[in-house]
């Protein structure tokens, strides 16, 4: 019991920063718009989608699988800096239950994604997204979203509490992330590309992601399905597979880390 | 009863290639203070973290308020209370927003949490700065609202880790006095320091630690004895220097040292500031115009020296290689130090 309020109150203090600081919450939030405005007026054109509506309803959802996707970098860099200033000795030396500084870490990484999800969403209606597959569908595409986000946060936990030096930790999440967020179907159909990186597009979870989430937004997905393969004619369950997967494998390993985090 | 144990910790780092702590051993009484002394590098903050349960030992026991660092560390952490050598405290919040935090995180309710809030600002002198993000702090007020945030629960034991080191002298005195109060609400202290006048004013009884292990301890009294209290030092012109030294040495009735290329004569003097009106007198009356005249009180530097040289000596010569022979070995220097 007292293991929840505590992650609560670590959470509480991530949100009361996005208060006192409200530039952070507004630089979260300007990127993913400036990305759907961008991919929207400049590749919108030139990439037929075949999809009534256009382009922009394949945008999207995987714009949305990007941005939860590095909800591991806000992760990583928060606890980097908690580390590399003391704080997270302090938290150690107090009488918490031992999960609940990285759980609330990555609680308070999902509700800010929930603010981030709902401004993007929004300039996607304004520039002409509509998902057609009724309210509870779409609920339920940003559940999966939200899910997905914090699944990645555990994995940003272990690379915050690694490398315990923020920009170090900055830099090793972009030069990781972003290239699994393009290796995939979120913008661009997979079947452009040479072979092998087509296999592995076909398996990256981005792009099982993002095809769910075209599902649940009402869409056929037509980036990627290429050759048949269980990924990608059973998005939804391997998206599923993976999340449980991330979580399964990077929650203990990321407990045990904090655990032991400055004990070197 | 004994707040504090710590008994033979060895902590290495870099897989055994920087020995941290080379056999700490230290008690503290309950309701008093220890003021672990040591320049940089001692061990200072390895020993802090081990006993408050951040970081565990090669080897070695570690008790605080009875109960055992090692198996019981969850316990441990109800009864203590840790201020590190950087305040750590989230910079972004306010201060109010930060004693409210730790306080929940105490498992104060929500009410309390607040109003425990409110008085540690108030004690601290922080009321006015408390809506204020830590960001826009200086120091000092930083420092304090770490020590805040360290007695929510009023803590049976504290580690306060070089309190007032990077303070001004201002901000230092503030600190000795906040740390005054609190002794005399009967709290049992542990505190690191680089500044023996610190321990001196601080602590009841000081350890002295070099390379990781306890190398004399006592109250500052009997450690400035051991270095030799205080020395009159008078600087002349060069063809003074043995008058001087005949005056110096009347006075003294020890041994006197002549530093010629400094042009300085030295003595230990036990009579303080009435040896040295003496001297004063004396060479005036002699018609000699010292350029400088002092009482050098013993540093740190001094006890460092005095201390560490000796030790050195002895650990070339036979360092033992059974555990139990060092401790005892530990144990007798202990005993020396006291004397
Ligand atoms: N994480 C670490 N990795 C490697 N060596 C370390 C680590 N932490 C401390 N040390 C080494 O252990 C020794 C003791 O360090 P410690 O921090 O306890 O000293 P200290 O007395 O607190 O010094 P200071 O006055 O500078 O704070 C030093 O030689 C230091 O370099
Ligand atoms: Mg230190």
């Amino acid at each position: 019991m007292t293991a929840i309020t505590d992650a609560l109150v670590i959470m509480k203090r991530q949100l009361l920063q996005l208060v006192r600081v409200p530039e952070v919450l507004i630089f979260s939030t300007i990127q993913p718009v400036m990305f759907v405005l961008l991919f929207r007026y400049v590749f919108g054109g030139s990439i037929s989608s075949g999809q009534p509506g256009g382009y922009v309803q394949l945008l999207m959802p995987g714009i949305f699988v990007q941005t939860v996707a590095f909800t591991l970098a806000g992760t990583a860099v928060g606890l980097a800096a908690d580390m590399q200033k003391g704080l997270i000795d302090r938290f150690r030396s107090l009488p918490i239950s031992r999960g609940a500084v990285v759980f609330g870490r990555t609680l308070g990484d999902a509700a800010l994604n929930v603010v981030v999800l709902g401004v993007m969403g929004f300039a996607g209606f304004v520039v002409g997204w509509r998902p057609s597959s009724g309210f509870v569908h779409i609920v339920f595409g940003f559940l999966f979203l939200l899910v997905f986000g914090f699944a990645m946060s555990w994995i940003g936990v272990i690379i915050g509490l690694s490398v315990r030096e923020e920009r170090v930790a900055q830099n090793l999440v972009f030069i990781s992330v972003f290239p699994l967020t393009f290796l995939s179907n979120a913008f661009a159909p997979t079947t452009g590309m040479p072979k092998a990186l087509q296999y592995f597009a076909e398996w990256n979870p981005v792009s099982t992601m993002v095809a769910a989430c075209r599902e649940l937004f009402g869409l056929k997905n037509e980036f990627g399905a290429t050759a048949g393969s269980f990924p990608s004619s059973h998005p939804l369950v391997m998206s599923l597979i993976y999340m449980v997967l991330i979580m399964a494998v990077f929650m203990p390993i990321s407990i045990r880390k904090y655990i032991k985090a400055a004990n070197k | 009863m004994k707040s504090v144990i710590a008994e033979n910790l060895v902590k290495t780092y870099n897989k055994g290639s920087v020995r941290a702590l080379d056999g700490l051993s230290l008690e503290v009484e309950e309701g008093t203070v220890l003021g672990v002394l040591g320049p940089n590098g001692a061990g200072k903050t390895t020993t802090v973290r081990i006993l408050a349960t951040l970081l565990n030992p090669d080897s070695g026991h570690a008790s605080v308020g009875g109960i055992d660092v090692l198996k019981s560390p969850s316990e441990v952490r109800k009864i203590i209370g840790l201020s590190g050598q950087y305040a750590a405290v989230d910079e972004t919040l306010t201060g109010w927003d930060n004693l409210v935090m730790f306080g929940r995180l105490y498992h104060l309710n929500a009410n309390a949490a607040k109003a425990r809030a409110e008085e540690l600002l108030e004690q601290f002198s922080l009321s006015e700065s408390g809506k204020r993000p830590i960001r826009t702090y200086s120091g000092g007020m930083r420092r304090r609202l770490d020590l805040a945030a360290s007695l929510i629960v009023k803590p049976k034991v504290l580690f306060l880790d070089e309190p007032t080191t990077g303070l001004d002298p201002r901000g230092r005195q503030e600190m000795w006095g906040v740390i005054d109060e609190l002794v005399k609400g009967g709290v049992t202290i542990l505190l690191t320091t680089q500044y023996l006048e610190e321990a001196d004013q601080l602590a009841d009884e000081i350890a002295v630690i070099d390379h990781g292990k306890v190398i004399a301890r006592g109250t500052s009294d009997q450690l400035k004895l051991q270095v030799g209290g205080e020395r009159l030092e008078i600087i002349v012109e060069n063809q003074h220097l043995n008058a001087t030294n005949e005056i110096v040495a009347r006075i003294s009735g020890s041994a006197t040292s002549i530093d010629e290329g400094m042009r300085q004569v030295s003595a230990p003097v036990t009579t303080g500031s009435k040896a040295l009106i003496e001297a004063a007198r004396a060479l005036d009356e002699a018609g000699i115009h010292p350029l400088d005249i002092g009482l050098k009180r013993p540093s740190l530097d001094d006890v460092f020296l005095s201390l560490t040289g000796h030790v050195a000596e002895e650990k070339k010569e036979e360092e033992p290689t059974d555990p139990r022979e060092k401790r005892r070995r530990i144990k007798e220097a202990k005993k020396g130090a006291k004397k």
